[in-house]
This record gives C-alpha cells, structure tokens and sequence, in this order.
C-alpha cells in the first residue's frame, strides 16, 4: 500500500530456557487503526507485545516499531508508546493523582499539573484525586491504568487484555474511548479474549502456541477458514452435541441455550448427514453464518500446544 | 465435633506439598537447625582463649619469663611478642591484642626482695566480657609460679607481685558502652537489608516494576532512586541511636563524628546492596524476609556482637571477617571508645568495601537477568 507502517516486524523470536515462546512473529499494522491481537492463553501475546514496547529484547527478528528499531532503539519507542499492562499496575498505596504525576514524571514531562488535572477531569475523577488507586472498582482502575498510559501523549497504545474482569457497561464504555483514540490518530495494538471485542477491530491477528497463525480483517478471517456452519434447533437439540461431533465432516459443534452449531470443511458431506440426523429426530435445520468464534477455534484445533503435551 | 479423618489428611498433604515446593522455606528448615547447632555448639564461647597479648619487658629476667610461660601455658593468653611501649599502645589501640603486659624495671629485684613489683596488665576492655575471664586467671597466677622459687626467700603474708589492672577504653566495664554501639550495626543490618529486599520485591510481587521498567525509565535510575531514600532512613536510625548513646546511656564519644558517619555510609551501603541482590534473588515478600533472616543470625552471633569474636574458633573467625558487621562493629567502639581515626581503621574498612563490590558485581548479573 505504500504507507509507513506503525509496527512493522518480521521473523521475531523470543525463549524461556527451552520454550520458544514466540516464533517467527511478523506483524504490520497501519496508523490509526486498532489493531486486534488474539491468540489462546499462554500463545505468547504478551510477550509479543513486550517485545514491540521494548520490555523484552527479542532473541532475533528485526523491524521497526514506529519507525525505530525494535532492538537498537528501545529507549526512544518506550518514550512514544502507552503501555498498558494485563494486571493493574499502577501503585495501590499512592493516591489516584499521585500515580498520574508520577507517571507523568518518568516521562519526563515538564508542566505536569495541567496534564494531571486534565487527565482526571476526562477521567471524572477531580473530586476522588486523594483516592488512593487500591480502593477503586475494577472498571475506574482501568479507566485510570489507560489515563496513565495517555499522559505523554503517545502515538502507539498497546493494551494488553485490558478489559479482563471488568463489566459488560465499562467494557462498552472503554471500546467507545479506544475508538476515540483511534480517530485522533493514534494506533492501537489491543489483545484479548472476546469475541465481541475482536468484531470491534479494524483488523486481527490470531496468534498459538508463538505462532501467527493468520491475520487480516474479521470477515476475511472468517472466510479464509471456509467452514460451512448449520444451525440446528428444536424441542429436543439438547445433550446431542456428543452424538452431533460422530458425524461425517463435522469439526466443530458448540451448543448455545437450546440451539446447536455445527460446522465443517467439507460442507456437502457435513450437509447431507446433517439432514439425515435432524430428519430422524424432527429438528430444524438451518445455514448460518460461520462466526468468528468458530473460525478461531477451528484455528486453535489445527495448531498443537507443543508445552501442553497434546491437549 | 464432625471431624472427618479424610479432610484432615487432605490439609496435611496440602501442606506438604506446598512445603516441599517452596525450596527457600524448606531450605530454612533444614539448614536453621544445622547452622544453630554449629554456631551455638561450636562457634561461640563466652570464655574466649587465647586472647593475643602484647609483652613491655623492662626487666627481661628469668622469673619474669616464667610468669609469661605460665600465662601461655593457661590457655587465656596467646603472647604475639615484646615489644616497646609506643608500639603496644597502637597495638592496643588499633585492636590488635587484647592485652599488654608490662613488667617494670627492677621486677626480679624487687620481687626477690619482698617488695611486690607492679605488674601493669592493661586490657581492651571494649568488650568487657572478652577480658574477664583471662583476667580472673592473672589473679592467681602470681602465687602459683612464683610460691616454689620464693619459698624461704621472703615474707608469705606480702603478695609476690602488685597486679594492676587497667581496663582501658571502659574503665568501669559498663558493658553498655560496648552494646549500645554495636547495636548501631545491628539495627542497620537488619533494617536496610529488609527494607530494600522488600522494596524490590514489593513491586515485582504487585506487578508495578512492570510498569516502572515500560517508561523511559533506566535500571540505573530505578536500582539508585530505590536505594536513597533509605540510606536517609539508616542515618535516622543512627543518629538516633548514638543521640541515645551519648545522653541516656552516657557512651564516651572520643573520636570524630564525622569520620563516624562516614563509616556508616559505607557500611550502609554495603547492607543496601545485599538487599538488593536479595531481592533480585527473592520471587516474593516473604522469601526476602527469609534471605534477610539467613544473613542476619549468623551476624548476629559470629560478629562479635553477642559473645566475644576472639573466643570463636578460627573457621568462625574466618567466616565473621567476610561479614560487614563484624568490621563496622570494631570501627564504632573504636572511633567512640578509643578515639581511632581513619588510618587505624582502614584495615577493617577495606573488608566492608571489598565485601560491597563483590555483592554487588553479583548483583547487577543476576538484576541483568531479571530484567529479560
């Protein structure tokens, strides 16, 4: 596209003693975008994006973070990125305006009394500013662990599962603030486990076991896996799953309340034992459209934990 | 009572178990017992022996030299050799010998005559428990070497000899001048390794230090900015403690206090950087504390601080002089007892120096490591 890239890294690899963690890592993503990261628990996300804000030195790979370079210029990217780390982490014994400052004071920033107020008057936090940080809610600590990133103003914010634990309405508040970010211009490099939060990406990347498994945008995701998903309902679907999972070309079977999906490769196969089954038991049978969900988990059962020893 | 056999078997596996994981912990449980017993068993004696003991001959006569061969023959006495009376006095000055012995001119004569020469024994009575013991042994030593020779030769009710004993740097053997001082090491040692252990492996343990390491900000500035507030926190302490020396407990302060402070800043120093080395080491809170505990009983006990260090054995000596505390505890009595300035106390500065280096090249490789 000819476009300066953001991030734009290639062949990154990270170990612990003998676990190679992350493998081959090559990620681009463009200005202004919010940038979806996802991958199964222990796939090596956060290490990734410990690498990228200069944390972790990768054991080889090159590429910019940007435009400096990941490893000579570590330094200089950990000035213009906001880093936001999975656990709050922020200090539960200093008060809500005396982490801001402090923040604001290893970044260097002189005038750091208007930066400070104003952070806590978009917080809605001046009248709680001697607050000490532990006392708050789950949700207001993230609201304040994100102003904390923010306050020097960086064109690249990762977030690692910023949202974990936190309510459905401040999560849907929070995605409304990122995407504010984002149409001011700046980048947004976020990882986490919900599917709905992954929807709300401009574009993804599935990342198992320190391997990019595949990237692009949600519907091209779900396309490059080509499954072929039915929905199937009725009075007796439940506790069919088992029986569901023998069919020829069935991959993937999930329940959801009384409905079941069912999803495969090969779909004529699929299709026809699939009319044989609900026929026999007098259940609907519906074409759907695969999700997202599905095409990941279609993703994570092709890939193979090689720590986990099988499962 | 509902007390179900297969519950309370489930809790004490459990515990087992987390036991057997958490090595520090079982290490403690294992070696505590065993360093104990060492130390306790082998290491300490509050009747130390062989205390070195420095000879002024002025009158180098046979009965003179049997007294010496008697006192080395008690065991108390280990005689390094004569020497004039300047040098004795730096000897004694610099902590090199416990005691001086000087026999006057005159002694045989004076002693054959019925006159009962003076025998000056001055004793570094720094630690008044070091000297006691040796000194209750002189005490007797006068009738027993001399009674045979002199038999018929003079009057038994006059005691051969006039044993003075001059107890110098504590007059009056208030074993406070000796503790309060000490204490000064003791209450560093413990606080500053503590507290730096903790303030590391608090913020590791909460997840901050991530934070603290995603801004611009440097190990160096990190590792330093870290390190002063509590060099501030041990100089409180110490000045509380000497304020407490000087007007609760009356502890002489002859020498300079500013040499004094100066000293404590090494040794301070020497402390924050096992601290930190410590809590690079540490996975929690509780393993520091466990590290700190470790270091700090066998300073308490091989230092010199609880029983005399010249009555340990020689492998207990050795393992004490590789510990800061033992030297500090030698530099203050000697800068507020004797007076000592920097030149005398250099031999006991370079080790709390060379110790500082060594912890510390060990512990930026390991802090290195921590980091990645």
């Amino acid at each position: 596209m000819g476009e300066p890239w953001v991030i734009d890294v290639a062949g990154l690899n990270k170990h612990f003693g003998d676990k190679h963690v992350v493998k081959d890592l090559a990620l681009q993503v463009r200005p202004g975008e919010i940038f979806g990261f996802l991958g199964p628990n222990g796939s090596g996300k956060t290490t990734s994006i410990r690498m990228l804000c200069g944390l972790l030195t990768p054991d080889s790979g090159q590429g910019t973070c940007l435009g400096l370079d990941v490893i000579a210029d570590s330094a200089a990217i950990k000035r213009q990125v906001g880093y936001m780390t999975q656990k709050f982490s922020l200090w539960d014994d200093l008060t809500i305006a005396e982490n801001l400052e402090f923040v604001a004071r290893m970044f260097g920033m002189r005038d750091r009394r208007p930066v400070v107020d104003q952070a806590l008057a978009e917080l809605g936090l001046q009248g709680r500013r001697d607050q000490l940080a532990g006392t708050l809610s789950g949700g207001w600590k993230q609201r304040l662990a994100l102003a904390s990133c923010l306050l020097h103003q960086p064109r690249l914010l990762l977030l690692d599962e910023p949202t974990a634990g936190v309510d459905p309405k401040a999560r849907r508040e929070f995605w409304e603030e990122i995407h504010a970010l984002s149409a001011r211009g700046i980048t947004i490099l976020v990882s986490t486990h919900y599917m709905d939060e992954a929807e709300r990406c401009h574009r993804l990347a599935y990342i198992a076991y320190g391997n990019l498994l595949v990237s692009g945008t949600a519907p091209e995701i779900v396309a490059s896996q080509r499954l072929h998903t039915w929905e199937i309902s009725g009075a007796d679907s439940q506790g069919l799953a088992a029986a569901l999972r023998q069919l020829p070309g069935a991959q993937l079977v999930a329940s959801f309340g009384s409905t079941l999906h069912v999803s495969g490769s090969d779909g004529a196969t699929l299709h026809a034992a699939l009319t044989a089954f609900v026929q026999k038991r007098g259940l609907r049978l519906a074409a759907i459209e695969t999700s997202l969900e599905d095409a990941f988990i279609h993703l994570m059962q092709g890939s193979q934990d090689p720590f986990g020893g099988g499962a | 009572m509902n007390f179900s056999l297969q519950r309370w078997l489930g809790i004490l596996i459990k515990e087992f178990i987390q036991l057997k994981r958490d090595r520090l912990t079982f290490g403690m449980i294992v070696m505590l017992p065993i360093i104990q017993l060492l130390l306790f068993g082998f290491a300490i004696n509050s009747d130390p022996k062989h205390m070195p003991t420095a000879i002024v001959m002025a009158d180098p006569g046979p009965f003179a030299r049997a007294y010496v061969a008697a006192m080395r023959n008690s065991d108390y006495f280990a005689i390094v050799g004569s020497v004039d009376e300047d040098v004795a006095d730096r000897l004694l000055d610099k902590g090199e010998v416990q005691f001086v012995v000087t026999f006057p001119p005159g002694f045989q004569r004076d002693l054959v005559g019925g006159k009962s020469p003076v025998l000056l024994v001055e004793a570094d009575a720094t630690d008044p428990m070091a000297a006691g013991g040796a000194i209750s042994v002189l005490n007797h030593l006068g009738p027993e070497v001399f009674a045979p020779d002199l038999a018929g030769r003079r009057l038994p009710v006059v005691p051969p000899i006039d044993l003075r004993v001059h107890r110098r740097y504590n007059q009056e053997g208030i074993t406070a001048y000796n503790v309060v001082p000490g204490l000064c090491g003791v209450i560093l040692t413990m606080t500053m390794i503590l507290m730096t252990g903790l303030a590391m492996t608090r913020e590791r343990e909460r997840g901050t230090f991530e934070n603290l390491l995603a801004t611009p900000a440097t190990p160096f500035e990190v590792m330093t900015g870290k390190i002063v507030p509590y060099i501030l926190i041990g100089l409180i302490q110490v000045t509380l403690i000497l304020a407490a020396a000087r007007w609760i407990f009356g502890v002489p302060m002859l020498g300079n206090l500013l040499l004094l402070y100066g000293e404590v800043l090494l040794f301070i120093c020497a402390n924050l950087t096992l601290g930190i080395t410590f809590s690079s080491l540490a996975r929690n809170q509780l393993q520091a504390m466990q590290l700190t505990f470790f270091f700090f009983l066998p300073s308490m006990l091989l230092s010199g601080f609880m029983f005399p260090f010249r009555g340990m054995p020689e492998w207990a000596q050795v393992v004490g002089n590789v510990l800061p505390l033992t030297h500090f505890l030698l530099i203050v009595r000697g800068i507020l007892l004797k007076g000592n300035g920097p030149a005398m106390l250099w031999d006991h500065t370079w080790p709390i120096l060379l110790f500082t280096a060594a912890v510390l090249a060990f512990g930026l490789k390991t802090f290195r490591r921590t980091l990645d």
